[in-house]
C-alpha cells in the first residue's frame, strides 16, 4: 500500500479533540449510551473488555462487525475499534467501516510478531500502545497519530500505567539534556527513528498527543495519570466491571477535566460508593500473562 | 516525519514563553479559553501568538477579568455536562451580553447556537443559527480547504474540517462572514463569532486577530 493522502494533522486532530477527555471501553449500544450521557468524549467498540479476554483466554480478535457498526449508528461522538498488532486486513475492514481512529491493541492476541501495521498506509488514524519512548517513536514512525501508556489491560491496577508514562516522561527530559552529538547513539539505544529523537530533544515532548492507558479504575486513578502528563485517558473495564457503571462513568470524566482541582476530585471521589472492579495483584500474575509485552 | 512535526509545532507553538502571573502591558488581552474538554491548548498557543494571555476557564470564577472568550473544538455533549454542573452556562451567556468578543470553533459553535440537530441537544443559544453535529460525516470525511481569494482579509486562510458541524439556518442579524462550498463556515452576530472549521489547527492567527480586535484590556 502507499502512503495515505490524508494530512498528520488530521489525524493527530482529532486526537487534540479528545484531549482532557475520557475514551471509554463499550461491549453494547446500552453502555455505549450510558458512555456518552455520562460525559465519555469518544468511545471503543469491543466484542470483550480487556479484563473479560483476559479471564476467558483463547485468541482475542477485532470485535464483531454488528457491534461496532450498531455503536456507530447509536452514539455521536468519536467510535474507535480495536485491530489485532500487525494484522492490516483487520484494519483496513476498520477502516472500510468509517470507524474514527483504530487502536492497534496489545490487549488482542497480536496477528504478527516481528512487524506492527504501517499507519502511514491509512486515511483513518491510528493510537498504539507504547512502555517507553524508543516503543512510541516506532509507533509514530510507522504512522501512529496517538501514544497511549500500554499499562497492565483489564488488571484494574494502575501501577503499570503509571510505569510506562513515568518512563516516557523521563525518557523524554533525558532526551532534552543531551547534547546534538549524543542524539545518534541514543536513537541506537532507544531502537527510535533519528529524526524523531531529534525532534523529541527540541521539543521535549511527543510529537503527537500522548494518553494513559491500562489499569484506570478509580477517578483518583485518572486524576494520577493526568497529573503525571497525560493528555487525556482511556478507560477500558474500569467502568463497566465496577458496580455502578454510570456513576463511576461520569465520576471519572469529572476527576479527569478537573484533575488538579482537589475539591472536583474529591466531589468525584465522593460520588463513589459502590466498589470500583475488582483490582489484580501483578506480582502473583505469571508474566506469560502479561498484555503489555505483545509489541515490539 | 516532518509531517508529524509540523502538525504538532502548529498546535502547541513550542513550550510556552515563560510569563509573570498578573503582570501584563497594557495593550494585552487576557483571553478566556474554556478548558473542561478539547482542544484548548492550541487555543491558547494562538493567544500567545498574537502577544497576549490566555487563561483556562474550568469553573464561572475563571472568567472574571477575562477580556474576550473562545470556546474551543472538542466534544459537545462532553463539555455541555460541565458548562451545566459549574454554571458556567449561565455565566458564558452572560459574558456574550457584556459585548466582549466570544469566539466558538466546531465544538463551541454547537455550544453557541440556538439549534442543535443530528442529533438534536441542548445549546446556549445565544447565537441565532441551527447547526447540524457530524453534518460531513466521521472522522475519514474530515478535510483541509482554503478560503476563496475575494474573502478580503481572510483571503486564503486554511480550513481544517474535523467531523465538524454545518450551520444549516441563520437568522436575520446574522453575518456570513465566510463560506466554503455553498455553505456558511464563519458567522457572527455583533459580538459572538462561529466557525464550524478549527483555525487555531493552523498558525495562521489572522482570524483570531480579527475577533478580538474589538476587545478592550479591562
Amino acid at each position: 500500500m502507499s502512503e495515505s493522502a490524508t494530512p498528520i494533522r488530521l489525524k493527530t486532530g482529532l486526537a487534540e479533540m479528545l484531549k482532557g477527555g475520557v475514551i471509554m471501553d463499550v461491549t453494547t449500544v446500552e453502555q455505549a449510551q450510558i458512555a456518552e450521557a455520562s460525559g465519555a468524549c469518544a468511545v471503543m467498540a469491543l466484542e470483550r473488555v480487556p479484563s473479560d479476554i483476559r479471564r476467558d483466554g483463547g485468541v482475542a480478535r477485532m470485535a464483531r462487525i454488528d457491534i461496532i457498526e450498531s455503536i456507530m449508528k447509536t452514539v455521536s461522538i468519536p467510535v474507535m475499534a480495536k485491530a489485532r498488532i500487525g494484522h492490516f486486513a483487520e484494519a483496513r475492514v476498520l477502516q472500510q467501516l468509517g470507524v474514527d481512529y483504530i487502536d492497534e491493541s496489545e490487549v488482542l492476541t497480536p496477528a504478527d510478531d516481528k512487524h506492527h501495521i504501517d499507519k502511514h498506509a491509512f486515511d483513518v488514524p491510528f493510537v498504539c500502545g507504547a512502555r517507553n519512548l524508543g516503543e512510541a517513536l516506532r509507533r509514530v514512525g510507522e504512522g501512529a497519530a496517538m501514544i497511549r501508556t500500554k499499562g497492565e489491560a483489564g488488571s484494574g491496577n494502575i501501577v503499570e500505567a503509571v510505569r510506562h508514562m513515568r518512563q516516557v516522561v523521563g525518557d523524554i527530559r533525558r532526551l532534552t539534556v543531551l547534547g546534538e552529538e549524543e542524539l545518534m547513539a541514543q536513537a541506537k539505544e532507544l531502537g527510535a527513528p533519528y529524526e524523531l529523537v531529534r525532534i523529541v530533544a527540541r521539543d521535549g515532548r511527543l510529537p503527537v498527543p500522548n494518553f494513559a492507558a491500562g489499569g484506570v479504575a478509580t477517578p483518583a486513578d485518572a486524576s494520577l495519570m493526568m497529573s503525571l502528563g497525560a493528555e487525556a485517558v482511556f478507560v477500558g473495564s474500569g467502568i463497566f466491571k465496577s458496580e455502578d457503571p454510570e456513576t463511576f462513568a461520569k465520576a471519572i470524566v469529572q476527576a479527569t477535566t478537573h484533575w488538579d482541582d482537589p475539591e472536583r476530585v474529591l466531589d468525584a471521589c465522593r460520588q463513589v460508593v459502590k466498589a470500583p472492579m475488582v483490582g489484580l495483584d501483578l506480582d502473583k500474575l505469571d508474566p506469560s500473562e502479561m498484555l503489555q509485552t505483545r509489541g515490539w | 516525519m516532518a509531517a508529524v512535526d509540523e502538525a504538532r509545532r502548529i498546535v502547541d507553538g513550542g513550550p510556552a514563553p515563560r510569563s509573570r502571573d498578573g503582570e501584563r502591558s497594557r495593550s494585552q488581552l487576557v483571553v478566556g479559553v474554556l478548558a473542561v474538554q478539547g482542544d484548548s491548548e492550541a487555543h491558547a498557543r494562538s493567544v500567545r501568538a498574537l502577544g497576549h494571555v490566555p487563561r483556562f476557564v474550568k469553573r464561572r470564577e475563571h472568567l472574571q477579568g477575562c477580556d474576550a472568550l473562545l470556546l474551543p473544538g472538542g466534544e459537545s455533549t462532553t463539555m455541555l455536562k460541565f458548562l451545566r454542573a459549574e454554571g458556567l452556562d449561565a455565566a458564558i451567556v452572560d459574558f456574550c451580553a457584556s459585548g466582549r468578543p466570544v469566539f466558538g470553533t466546531c465544538a463551541g459553535a454547537i455550544l453557541l447556537a440556538t439549534r442543535v440537530t443530528g442529533p438534536e441537544q441542548p445549546s446556549l443559544g445565544v447565537l441565532d443559527v441551527t447547526v447540524e453535529r457530524n453534518a460531513y460525516g466521521r472522522q475519514l470525511d474530515s478535510f483541509v480547504a482554503h478560503a476563496a481569494d475575494d474573502a478580503g482579509d481572510l483571503a486564503g486562510i486554511e480550513l481544517v474540517f474535523i467531523r465538524a458541524p454545518i450551520v444549516r439556518e441563520a437568522g436575520p442579524d446574522v453575518e456570513v462572514v465566510l463560506e466554503h462550498g455553498g455553505l456558511p463556515v464563519l458567522v457572527r452576530h455583533g459580538n459572538v463569532w462561529a466557525a464550524t472549521f478549527h483555525p487555531e489547527m493552523t498558525d495562521d492567527a489572522r482570524l483570531l486577530a480579527r475577533v478580538l480586535a474589538d476587545a478592550r484590556p479591562s
